[in-house]
């Protein structure tokens, strides 16, 4: 690991202030810690925000407010969140282990990196560690690898499992920073690779996320979050869908479709929503939300199953939400 | 180099440390106050072998900075037993036979005290589920899953 000098902020605007210096905030520290001692982040300076006062959890209104400091089993152990967002609840228990979700903030969830072998590998080529000097996955091992939203740059996948589920429930960011608050969606968070794939997110220099709010709607209650996976858990999705349903008088009214393990971000199924939209709730409707799933995709070498899962687990996930009904 | 001084309450010892700020939580349980009971596996938050409870919730070891736990109780398998007569979870292993080579046994013993707490111990599948980040590659999870299952029904 290299050498870092080490700061506790007191304050927000000490926090901020630092890292606008540049100085790299850190809270649980489970993605970072580990990047730093395989020297792939080298920051100079090291902010810990863990004691800002920004782990409350509550409803405003119907809005389900969760401070970004908020730990993972915090959140999925919470009465309020489980009783207003189910979906946040069932992603958050499906990610990572029981330890990890104890260290793990849930603004540092949102910014993890992603789980490439070869942006963790300093001998292998990353244009997101080292820009320009190619992607060694798009020709290599990428059977984990992105079929939505790649570039001749980068292939990796967002490994979130909350940020899916908040991305299908149109959740939003808070932040605060240099230039003061801002708001906007969680799927805004994220930026596609293009041709700049080691600028992964949308947060300015200092911005610090303060907070994740997650408004209510029809459909919070009917939703679920299915993941695919070569073990029963504690292992990063293959795929993994979050549905949820607004169903009246036997017909839908409007639905949220969002996917993980398969695009460079938490990718919205914007297709697959209209799709089931006004239909009945049953398999032709979910058939055809998938088919509109799957629309665009391009599969490397060797993640060509993804296609098939995609559908499969669309389908799945939606069936699941549809037997509710 | 700057130092950093922390306080860490260590089974119940206040220990005073000037550290590297890069040390790990793991390796100042360590390396710096000889508590080698907590093992290191992988040392990326994978295995669970260096999983010790900071503020009675189980975390793993290696992927926290020490100086992020100024004033924290850090409970390691040294302060588990109380004397002689060992902590339930322990006699548990030992009567489940729920080790072979004993290395991740430690993190598995510290996190299945955890689990029994968050009340996540109601059934097998259920511990298998809480238990999953802890491994053991000597393959002994049916002695872990019937010592923790053993153990919860007694608390």
């Amino acid at each position: 690991m290299f050498p870092f000098s080490f700061q506790t902020a007191r304050s927000e605007q000490e926090a901020i202030a630092g890292a606008a210096a540049g100085g790299r905030f850190v809270a649980g520290g489970t993605t970072l810690i580990d990047l730093m001692r395989e020297e792939v982040e080298r920051p100079q300076k090291l902010i810990d925000i863990n004691r800002l006062p920004l782990r409350d959890i509550r409803l405003e209104g119907d809005t389900l407010v969760i401070g970004a400091l908020a730990r993972m089993s915090e959140v999925a152990g919470h009465p309020d969140a489980a009783r207003a967002q189910p979906l946040i609840v069932e992603a958050l228990l499906e990610g990572a282990s029981p330890q990890i979700r104890n260290m793990a903030s849930i603004g540092g969830n949102l910014l993890q990196r992603v789980r490439c072998p070869y942006f963790r590998s300093l001998d292998a080529r990353c244009n997101k560690r080292v820009p320009g000097s190619g992607c060694a996955a798009i020709d290599g091992i990428n059977a984990t690898h992105a079929i939505l939203g790649t570039s001749d740059q980068c292939v990796a996948t967002h490994p979130s499992d909350l940020a899916v589920a908040l991305v299908a429930l149109g959740a939003m960011v808070r932040t605060r920073g240099p230039r003061g608050e801002r708001q906007f969606p969680v799927e805004d968070l994220y930026r596609l690779p293009g041709e700049t794939p080691h600028l992964e997110h949308t947060v300015h220099p200092g911005e610090l996320i303060t907070a994740v709010e997650v408004p209510s709607g029809a459909y919070a209650k009917r939703a679920r979050y299915v993941k695919v996976r070569d073990r029963a858990s504690y292992e990063f999705a293959l795929v993994s869908v979050a549905a949820a349903l607004d169903v009246d008088d036997g017909v839908i009214r409007s639905a949220r479709v969002a996917a993980g393990g398969v695009g460079t971000k938490p990718w919205r199924m914007r297709g697959s929503e209209a799709a089931l939209a006004g239909q009945r709730p049953d398999r032709t409707a979910w058939q055809k939300a998938a088919e509109r799933a799957i629309e665009g995709v391009k599969p490397l070498s060797g993640n060509r199953y993804k296609v098939e899962l995609l559908r499969r687990t669309v389908i799945r996930a939606l069936e699941m939400v549809g037997e509710a009904t | 180099m700057t130092t950093s001084k922390v306080e860490l309450i260590v089974n119940g010892h206040p220990q005073r440390l000037e550290l590297d700020p890069r040390t790990s939580l793991l390796d100042a349980l360590r390396e710096h106050l000889g508590l080698t009971g907590t093992k290191k596996g992988c040392n990326q938050g994978a295995c669970g072998a260096c999983t010790v409870l900071v503020d009675g919730r189980r975390i793993n070891s290696c992927l926290t900075l020490a100086v992020m736990h100024d004033g924290a109780k850090v409970t390691t398998i040294e302060g588990l037993a109380a004397g002689d007569t060992l902590h339930p979870v322990q006699a548990a292993f030992i009567e489940n036979d729920a080790f072979q080579c004993g290395y991740c046994t430690p993190g598995q013993i510290l996190s299945g005290v955890a689990c029994i707490a968050e009340r996540h111990a109601g059934s097998p599948d259920e511990i298998r589920n809480w238990m999953s980040g802890n491994i053991c590659r000597c393959g002994a999870y049916p002695g872990i899953v019937a010592a923790i299952a053993a153990a919860a029904k007694e608390s």
